[in-house]
């Protein structure tokens, strides 16, 4: 079981009116790890997790998630299958009318017969998991900052205890300290846990602290897979200047420099 | 995996120890069924948990497990057995549960509300004199830009006075022509009676002329320009355009809210006059169909009876109601807050008090010309 790969995409061609974003892209991610997706800008890392989650219909190809294509289950088998992952939007997505605890039981409340009191403090509970303060659970999300706001996030997309988590640019926009414990309460997260992390980035910094495995995006479908140590034996132009372009190598930690 | 084993506990107690055994699956789909019994368990001090049994366990079931180990105070649960995952998880909930006991709602009482009365009467006076303050600031604003022309935004006026102005014409024709029907034919059955069906020709005219006509279109634009404006407006606040706008050396003032009250200082007027053109027309139809009255004597009766002061009457009030409803309109939209929910908020705001002030406003007017004899 553990073998099987949790997320498998067979000849996935996705477009948006006449523009193609990908064609015949085959992906198999493997559980258990944290796999950072990276690529140019504009190359679809955000429509890939849309894709995969449902919220974007492919052209045509194959995704499984569990072993099981969503579109030809029954709603309710879709739904259980849903409660199985969690999502973190670029900016949150955060409902602006609720408050932070109110966010978190959202999912608890829509898919447990869990008591009020018991979700209250389950949702108390995720919010200091994903290192907020206690307080901040009264707070609306318009009072919180950017940073604040994806620890609100991320701890709503724990609400179910979810096997699989995609995360969309969770450092974006963050100082690299706020950005440094953000990879690092990922990383604890998904020890404890055992997650199997989907994370779209930009940040070289993260994927050093965080990633398992790279899946690179680009030209319409995965450029390369595998560790950091492998892609930088990949002979592509842009992987090259990623991981070797001034960026790059100020965030490779020493050990991997010599090796 | 999809389908989890119900959880279960089973307290054992001999002379030497007490062996809390668990089993089955804890995780936030099935807490529910064993949750209110395992609160309410009376664990004694040393009693040790056997994990042996345990299925799958998440943080949720680390949780409650935990809340029940804290309540007797030993940490690190004594946990006998092997589990993949619980001593591990066990040790990262506990290390983020919080104790602390939540304060509990307070109930209501007749002091809260008598509380509530007066933040409510206050803050209705604060918003009268916060919205004149405004209508202030705006007419500064206003006197400034006629000054200074070029300074104007002319292209924003003009396209704020077709999307508020030229664009509701139909809407507001078509509510006036109906409201004029509905008039001429109450006026109509009621003077019947009377052998006075030709009088309806004055009801609609002093109805329509002085009225109607420019409350329904205040009404129609209050409904319709003020809300779009409040929205417009409010998502520029929400997405920090203002912000940005303020610190490129631009007023909002001058760019956001001088032209669309000038744009409907200017279009509501005009119209006032379509929807009194088109109730009349209403009022004519009705009276040509049931009443006999052919459209030529009811335009030569109308100019006869009704007085042209009349006509100006109800025009010298569409400007002042344009006005008002621009200034509601551009003050809530910069009130709006960081959220979806203060936006909708503000919008409903908007428009309700552009409706309240239409007509207030409404009245004194009609009070002020009563004293002045027209």
């Amino acid at each position: 079981m553990s073998s099987d790969p949790i997320i498998r995409i067979r000849d996935l061609t996705v477009a948006f009116g006449s523009t193609t974003v990908f064609e015949h892209l085959d992906l198999d991610l493997p559980r258990g790890e944290i796999i950072g997706v990276i690529g140019p800008s504009g190359c679809g890392k955000s429509v890939l997790l849309r894709t995969i989650t449902g919220l974007k219909a492919p052209e045509s190809g194959s995704i499984e998630v569990f072993g099981q294509r969503l579109e030809t289950l029954p709603a309710e088998e879709r739904t259980a299958v849903e409660r199985r992952w969690g999502i973190m939007f670029q900016d949150g997505a955060l409902f602006s009318n609720l408050t932070v605890r109110e966010n978190v039981m959202v999912p608890m409340k829509e898919h447990t017969k869990l008591s009020a009191a018991l979700m209250r403090d389950l949702a108390d509970m995720k919010i200091r998991l994903s290192g907020l303060g206690a307080s901040a659970g009264d707070k609306f999300p318009s009072d919180l900052s950017g940073g604040m706001r994806k620890r609100a996030a991320l701890a709503r997309a724990l609400a179910l205890d979810p096997e699989l988590l995609f995360l969309d640019e969770p450092t974006a926009g963050l100082d690299p300290i706020t950005a440094a414990a953000f990879d690092e309460l990922v990383r604890s997260l998904q020890r404890a846990l055992g997650l199997t992390v989907f994370l779209v980035t930009h940040d070289v910094d993260t994927l050093h602290a965080t990633c398992d495995r790279i899946v690179v995006l680009g030209e319409k479908h995965v450029l390369a897979m595998g560790t950091i140590a492998e892609l930088r034996r990949v002979d592509h132009p842009w992987i090259q200047e990623y991981f070797s372009g001034p960026r790059g190598r100020a965030a490779a930690p020493m050990t991997e420099e010599e090796a | 995996m999809l389908h989890p084993v119900d959880p279960g506990f089973a307290l054992e107690s001999s002379d030497e120890e007490t062996i809390l055994r668990l089993s089955g699956d804890w995780t936030v789909a099935t807490l529910h069924t064993v949750e209110p019994a395992f609160s309410a368990l009376d664990l004694p001090p040393a009693a040790q948990i056997d994990v042996s049994g345990l299925g799958r366990l998440d943080t949720a079931g680390a949780f409650v497990i935990d809340r029940a180990v804290r309540a007797i105070g030993t940490f690190p649960p004594l946990l006998r057995g092997e589990h993949a995952t619980a001593a591990g998880l066990i040790a990262q909930v506990h290390a983020v549960a919080d104790p602390a006991e939540k304060s509990s709602p307070r109930a209501l009482n007749l002091i809260d509300l008598l509380e509530s009365l007066g933040r409510n009467t206050v803050a209705f006076v604060q918003e009268v004199v916060a919205t004149l303050a405004f209508l202030g600031e705006t007419l500064v604003t206003l006197v400034r830009l006629l000054l200074t022309p070029w300074k104007m935004r002319w292209t924003s006026i003009v396209s704020v006075m077709e999307e508020a102005g030229l664009n509701a014409i139909p809407i507001i024709a078509f509510l006036s022509f109906f409201v004029g029907m509905v008039v001429a034919f109450i006026g109509a059955t009621t003077l019947r009676d009377f052998d006075l069906e030709v009088f309806t020709v004055e009801l609609i005219g002093f109805s329509m002329l002085r009225e109607f006509g420019v409350v329904l279109t205040g009404i129609v634009l209050a409904g319709r320009t003020n809300s779009s404006f409040t929205a417009q407006i409010g998502t520029m606040r929400m997405r920090q355009e203002i912000d940005a706008m303020q610190t490129l050396g631009l007023k909002p003032m001058e760019v956001l809210v001088a032209p669309r009250v000038l744009a409907m200082l200017v279009m509501t007027p005009i119209l006032a006059f379509v929807a009194t053109l088109s109730g009349i027309a209403g009022g004519i139809i009705v009276g040509w169909t049931s009443l006999d009255i052919n459209p030529g004597l009811f335009i030569e009766r109308l100019r006869n009876a009704v007085p042209l002061d009349q006509f100006w009457v109800g025009m010298s009030k569409a400007p002042v109601f344009g006005l008002v409803v621009a200034l509601i309109a551009c003050r809530q939209g910069l009130l709006t807050g960081g959220s979806v929910q203060s936006l909708g908020h503000r919008t409903t705001t908007s428009v309700v008090q552009a409706i309240f002030a239409i007509i207030v406003l409404d009245a004194l007017f009609a009070i002020f010309y009563m004293q002045m004899g027209i």
